[in-house]
């Protein structure tokens, strides 16, 4: 068994105490060299700390004009913002989708190829809508009509006839198309 | 007014992405793979019965997918990420308070609805989201996130596809078959640990005495049991947390032999992880970085390895990134051995604004990195990914395997759009 003395320090044992406090810190090795280079060369500026405020950045308010004696733009009031062509043409942005067109079937309703056409999956797609079909596992344009159980899924280009969907075939509308994007240049 | 909580869950998520634009995929087995084509990571119901495993190796499975016309795909993660954000915002449609739990699964509140509803409630979720975004869903319900986790399993089977489990009978009846291995926040190794104490069954767990739960184990399986009690012990986390490490590394497309070829590689990862440092406004003060050969590989041992290097000052720059995790690779490289995969993870994250500036750092020099590097992200933000980048990361980054099963990106390119006729 071993035993435990109650140790005393003795009166004046040990380092004087410095006059000004000290404390000990840790600093990552490499910091250390760097830290008595720059000692050495006098550039250790004591305290220097630098200040959060230089390093956080400022937002600046996008709409602000500047004060100029003492009269503010008096349009700073009145702006109604920019036009925005996606809030214009997408009114449900999660269900909207864009399809570029390939075939002349539509051209009698200004649908070219290379068209490109803005589907909204969330609109019904009640007869004589223009939609985006899935016929037999491929996509297309066509005019949707529906009378009785007769489902026709009609061309707008003379070239072509309509094409009568029977039941067994593989049939789904995907979207209802809102808008063409037609270029001119 | 009783909590409601509901699990939606997007079926099979990746390949039900590609089927929205390729129609013809419907029906047949279709599985997607993990990034440089490693495994499958989502299997068509088709594609399951078929016997091929989540997590299955490519090489494993060619056979059947040979044999059985398998239409195999390359994970598309930037067309998956914008249908998840699709399914999520139509979701917010239906309950003001929506946790987006991963990239294909939420929480959603719907304590506000009366119990003999909420069957209904969820089939229109079911219907609202299919019709907008194509995207099919599972949905559970129950008076606590485990439970309504509980309910989407079995909905997963249902044919309606929407399963409340609220009443107390059907919640006994349900749990008492129920495997713990499946409960939330269980795998299989604590599960297997349960079973030598007795606990089989999620209902096992639920009947056992919290207090000795959380004395003989921790309290994070004391909250599961409570919750499989019906007491909710974790609500809807609207806000998303930034997150707590960031991991950029990928599997090589074939293996890769030289240093220089690793170091172009990881110092790719580092910059990929500065980057999102940036985005989130954190920085880090502890780089792991790490490499690995095949572990399917026949011949050779196979040999994996990591490296912590911790920074002297936190940081978010890309240049100290690299630097950093190039140091660390120089201790972990072994000669002569055919690498696989290649990483590195950014740990003891804080936020950029409590970075501690010490007083060994210029100021002026800080400010001035900062605004390159802000300028750096601006421009890759506006003229596309990787149009400006370090040239460490290397320019023909020949280690990287041209991605090529991928589909089109059909909601983000003008140019690779669904194409109709």
């Amino acid at each position: 068994m071993t035993q435990h003395h109650q140790r005393k320090r003795r009166p004046g044992a040990g380092r004087k105490p410095n006059l000004v406090p000290t404390k000990a810190i840790r600093l990552p090795l490499p910091l250390v060299k760097q830290l008595l280079e720059l000692k050495a060369k006098g550039a250790l500026e004591v305290n220097g700390t630098i200040p959060a405020s230089t390093l956080s950045s400022v937002a600046i308010p996008l709409f602000e004009s500047r004060v100029q004696a003492g009269f503010p733009s008096p349009a700073d009031d009145f702006s109604e913002g920019t036009l925005d062509l996606n809030t214009y043409l997408i009114k449900h942005k999660a269900a909207t989708f864009f399809v570029r067109v390939t075939g002349d079937s539509m051209t009698g309703v200004g649908i070219f190829p290379g068209d490109i056409l803005i589907v909204d999956r969330s609109l019904p797609h009640s007869s004589g809508k223009i939609v985006i079909a899935v016929l037999n596992g491929e996509m297309t344009v066509k005019r949707f009509k529906q009378a009785g159980d007769e489902v026709l899924l009609c061309p707008e280009n003379d070239k072509y006839s309509p094409i009568c969907v029977s039941e067994d075939e593989d049939f789904s509308i995907w979207g209802v198309v809102t808008n063409v994007i037609h270029p001119l240049l | 007014m009783n909590p409601i909580f509901a699990l939606i869950d997007c079926n099979s998520f990746f390949v039900s992405c590609e089927k929205v634009f390729q129609p013809h995929l419907e029906g047949q087995p279709v599985i997607v793979l993990s990034s440089n084509d490693g495994c499958a990571i989502a299997r068509s119901n088709e594609a399951k019965a078929l016997g091929i495993q989540m997590g299955a190796p490519l090489f494993k499975i060619q056979n059947i997918l040979r044999k059985n016309r398998v239409k195999v795909f390359s994970s598309n993660f930037s067309l998956y990420g914008d249908m998840s954000a699709r399914v999520m915002e139509t979701l917010k449609t239906f309950s003001p308070s929506l946790e987006v739990y991963s990239i294909d699964e939420a929480f959603l509140d719907l304590s506000s609805l009366r119990e003999e509803e909420l069957f209904s409630y969820g089939s229109q979720i079911r219907k609202i989201v299919k019709l907008w975004t194509g995207i099919p869903v599972s949905i559970g319900m129950g008076s606590t996130k485990t439970l309504a986790k509980v309910a989407n399993h079995i909905a997963k089977k249902h044919p309606f596809g929407c399963y409340v489990l609220t009443k107390l009978e059907d919640i006994e009846e349900v749990l008492r078959t129920f495997p713990l291995q499946e409960v939330w926040g269980i795998g299989r190794q604590w599960s297997k640990k349960l079973s030598y104490v007795g606990l089989r069954t999620a209902w096992d767990l639920a009947q056992a005495d919290i207090d000795w739960i959380r004395k003989t184990f921790n309290l994070s399986l004391a909250r599961t049991a409570l919750e499989l009690k019906g007491l909710p012990c974790s609500n809807i986390e609207g806000l998303v947390s930034s997150k707590k490490s960031i991991i950029s590394s990928r599997s090589f497309g074939k293996s890769v032999k030289s240093f220089e070829d690793l170091q172009e590689a990881i110092s790719f990862h580092a910059s990929k992880v500065a980057q999102k440092l940036r985005q989130q406004k954190s920085v880090t003060a502890l780089l792991n970085v790490f490499i690995r050969t095949n572990p399917f590989h026949a011949e050779g041992a196979y040999y994996t390895n990591s490296c912590i290097v911790p920074l002297i000052f936190p940081s978010q720059d890309t240049a100290v990134l690299i630097k950093a995790a190039r140091a660390g690779l120089e201790k972990i490289f072994n000669k002569g051995l055919d690498y696989k995969k290649v990483g590195v993870m950014a740990l003891s994250l804080a936020s950029e604004d409590q970075i501690p500036v010490s007083i060994f750092q210029n100021s002026k020099d800080l400010l001035k990195r900062q605004t390159l590097l802000k300028t750096l992200d601006k421009l890759n933000g506006q003229f596309g990914r990787d149009s400006l980048f370090f040239a460490s990361e290397g320019v023909h980054k020949t280690w990287c395997s041209k991605v090529s099963l991928k589909s089109p990106s059909f909601t983000q390119d003008w140019t690779q759009l669904p194409r109709v006729r």
